[in-house]
C-alpha cells in the first residue's frame, strides 16, 4: 500500500507555469504546498530554449530560456517552497487524489487544491499522414532542440523542417550556426504559423527559402533519410500533380504544432475543449471539477513565456483562495465565452459576472487593420478594439472588466465581418 | 529590389515596404508605411547592417551537464554572427558556471560580450 499523505495545494510540472503557480500561491497565503516535477531538475521545456527573446513583459530585458526559468527558481527557493524533483504524477481522481512516484517509491496524496502544469508535447509524425518508409533521422522540432541543446548532438547535416512553427525556425537557425546546411522550410498552409519576427532573424537572415502551401508527400531512404518528395497543395490542401519534386536531405525536423499535455485530467474526468486541447475554465482558472486548476501549456498553447507567467500566477492566487475560502456561490453561475466569427478559440471559456476578466483569443487567418469585438447576446457591442494586425500565431488580449459582464448570460467575440 | 519588413521596434508593427540596391551591403533607396521615426532608423539600419544577437552552447569541463548555453549581450551585425561561432566553439570552460559569467569579451572585434545563461555546478 502506498504510503498516505495529505497537504493543502500540489502543483503538478515544474515548468515557468507551475514555478510561477506556486510563487503566487505561496505569496497569497498557502504555506502548505509542494512542487512536483519529474525531471531532474526545474525549469521545464525553458531550459533547452537557448535563444533570448523571454521576459521582454515581465523583466523588461531580452533574456534566454534558462535564465528566465532561474529567475523564478530563486523565488521558489527564496520562498522555501517545498519541490519533488524525479517524481511523477502517474494518476488523479476527481477528489483531488493523485499518485505519485519517486524512483520506484509510490506515495497517495490527497490535496486541497491541484494546479496543473504539465505544459505540452508536440505532434509527431504518427499524428500526421505521411506516407513512406520510417527511416532514422526523422525528428520532431523540440526532440531536436533537445539532441543540440542539452546533449550537445547533431542530428544531421542536410535538413528539412515540415512546419513554420516557432520551434522549427529557431532551430533552423540554430542547425545553421552549427554547421549544418538547411534545405528548405515547408508550409502546408499558405501562411507561416510563426512569429514575422523569427520569419525574418532565423530564415530570411540565412537565405533559408519558407515555400508556403507546400507539403511532403513521401519519405525515402531505408536505414538513414535520404530525401522528401515535396508539392504544392491547392485551397483544400491537396496536393497538385506535376508540382511534385525530390529534395536530398538527412534530417527532416516536423514542427506541426503542440498538443496540451492531459493525460491526468482526462482521467478526472476534467472537460477538455476540442479546439485547444486544455481543460475549459473560468476566469479563475480553475477547471470543470472543483478545486482543480490548469495553466500555461496544459491550458493551451501560448507564444509567450510572459503570458505563461501571467495566466499561472492568477491559477496560483486563485488555488489559495479556494483553499482558504472554498468556493464561492457566485463563481457558480457563470457567463460562456464563445468565439464567433474569425475566432478560433477563447479562454476563459467561462467568467464570472462582476470579476474582471483577461480575455485571451486567437484568431483563425491572418489580417490587417482588422477590429475585434465582443458582444452580448442580443448582438449588441460590449467592447471592441481595432488592431494593426491580427495573426493566428499572436494571441490577442483584451481586458474586460467585471461590471461589463453583469447580467450577461452569454458572450461572443469575433473579429468583425 | 523591394521587399515588406515588418518593424519590429514597437508592438504596432507596421508594415515597412522598402526599395533598396542589391550588393553587399545593400543601400537603402525609398521606403513607405513606417508610423515614425524609430521605424525609419530601423529600416535603414535593417536593410544596410542589421544588427543580431544569438544564443549557442559551449562544452563544459567537469559539470553536471555537459553543455552551458551562452549568448551574446549586444547586438552584432549579422555578417559577423559567423566569425563568433568561430570564437565561441574553441571555448572549454570550467565548472562552476553561473548565470552572468563572462567568457569572452569583443569576440571578432565586435562591441559584445558572451556570458553564460545556465547554472552549470562542478561533479565531484
Ligand atoms: C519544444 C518546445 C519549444 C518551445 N520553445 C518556445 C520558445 O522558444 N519560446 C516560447 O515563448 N515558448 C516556447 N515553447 C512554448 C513553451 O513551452 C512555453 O512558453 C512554456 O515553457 C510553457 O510552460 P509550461 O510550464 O506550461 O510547460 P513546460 O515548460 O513544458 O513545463 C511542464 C513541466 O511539467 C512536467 N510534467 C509533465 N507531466 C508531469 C507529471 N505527470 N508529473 C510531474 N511532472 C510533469 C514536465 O517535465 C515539465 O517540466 C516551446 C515549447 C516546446 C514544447
Ligand atoms: S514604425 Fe514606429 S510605430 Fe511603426 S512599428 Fe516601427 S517603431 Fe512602431
Amino acid at each position: 500500500m502506498p504510503e498516505r499523505i495529505k497537504k493543502d495545494l500540489i502543483i503538478i510540472g515544474g515548468g515557468p507555469a507551475g514555478l510561477a503557480a506556486a510563487v503566487a500561491a505561496k505569496k497569497a497565503g498557502c504555506r502548505d504546498l509542494l512542487l512536483i516535477e519529474r525531471d531532474k531538475m526545474l525549469g521545464g521545456i525553458l531550459n533547452q530554449c537557448i535563444h533570448d527573446g523571454f521576459g521582454l513583459h515581465r523583466f523588461g530585458e531580452a533574456l534566454s530560456g534558462p535564465e528566465y526559468a532561474q529567475r523564478y527558481i530563486d523565488m521558489i527557493h527564496e520562498l522555501e517552497i517545498p519541490v519533488a524533483l524525479n517524481t511523477i504524477v502517474l494518476s488523479m481522481n476527481d477528489h483531488r487524489r493523485v499518485l505519485v512516484s519517486t524512483m520506484g517509491s509510490l506515495q497517495e496524496i490527497e490535496a486541497g487544491a491541484i494546479i496543473l502544469a504539465m505544459g505540452c508535447r508536440e505532434r509527431a509524425r504518427g499524428a500526421l499522414s505521411i506516407p513512406g518508409n520510417r527511416p532514422s533521422g526523422v525528428y520532431t522540432a523540440g526532440a531536436a532542440q533537445n539532441f543540440v541543446n542539452m546533449e550537445n548532438i547533431m542530428p544531421g547535416k542536410r535538413v528539412v523542417i515540415l512546419g513554420s512553427g516557432d520551434i522549427g525556425l529557431i532551430m533552423a537557425r540554430r542547425m545553421t550556426l552549427e554547421g549544418a546546411k538547411v534545405e528548405a522550410v515547408f508550409e502546408l498552409l499558405p501562411y507561416s504559423s510563426g512569429l514575422p519576427r523569427n520569419i525574418q532573424q532565423c530564415l530570411v537572415d540565412y537565405e533559408i527559402p519558407l515555400h508556403l502551401s507546400t507539403t511532403i508527400i513521401d519519405i525515402h531512404g531505408m536505414d538513414r533519410l535520404e530525401g522528401v518528395t515535396v508539392a504544392q497543395v491547392d485551397e483544400k490542401r491537396t496536393p497538385i500533380a506535376g508540382t511534385e519534386r525530390f529534395v536530398p536531405c538527412d534530417t527532416l525536423l516536423l514542427s506541426v504544432g503542440l498538443i496540451p499535455e492531459n493525460e491526468l485530467a482526462r482521467e478526472a474526468g476534467i472537460e477538455l475543449h476540442p479546439v485547444t486541447g486544455g481543460a475549459v475554465v473560468d476566469d479563475s482558472c480553475m477547471t470543470s471539477v472543483r478545486g482543480i486548476f490548469s495553466c500555461g501549456n496544459a491550458l493551451h498553447v501560448h507564444d509567450l513565456v510572459d503570458w505563461v507567467s501571467e495566466e499561472a500566477e492568477r491559477a496560483g492566487v486563485n488555488a489559495a483562495e479556494f483553499i482558504r475560502a472554498g468556493q464561492d456561490e457566485a463563481a457558480r453561475r457563470t457567463v460562456e465565452i464563445t468565439p464567433g466569427c474569425g475566432v478560433r478559440y477563447t479562454l476563459p471559456q467561462k467568467a464570472v459576472p462582476g470579476h474582471d476578466t483577461p480575455l485571451a483569443f486567437r484568431v483563425t487567418e491572418p489580417s490587417r487593420n482588422g477590429v475585434v469585438q465582443v458582444l452580448d447576446s442580443s448582438g449588441g457591442v460590449i467592447a471592441e478594439e481595432t488592431h494593426a494586425r491580427l495573426h493566428p500565431a499572436e494571441m490577442v488580449w483584451m481586458a474586460l472588466k467585471g461590471e461589463q459582464l453583469a447580467g450577461l448570460e452569454r458572450l461572443e467575440v469575433r473579429v468583425r465581418p | 529590389m523591394k521587399n515588406e519588413f515588418l518593424c519590429v521596434v514597437c508592438p504596432n508593427g507596421c508594415l515597412i515596404d522598402a526599395e533598396f540596391t542589391e550588393g553587399k551591403p545593400p543601400k537603402l533607396i525609398a521606403f513607405e508605411g513606417h508610423k515614425c521615426q524609430r521605424g525609419e532608423v530601423w529600416i535603414r539600419q535593417e536593410i544596410e547592417n542589421p544588427m543580431r544577437t544569438f544564443s549557442s552552447n559551449v562544452l563544459v569541463e567537469n559539470g553536471n551537464c555537459i553543455t552551458a548555453s551562452v549568448r551574446t549581450t549586444k547586438p552584432v551585425p549579422l555578417a559577423r554572427v559567423m566569425d563568433i561561432m568561430d570564437e565561441i566553439r574553441k571555448l572549454y570552460p570550467k565548472a562552476p558556471l553561473h548565470v552572468g559569467d563572462v567568457l569572452l569579451n569583443n569576440p571578432a572585434g565586435t562591441d559584445t560580450s558572451i556570458i553564460v545563461t545556465r547554472e552549470v555546478e562542478q561533479t565531484r
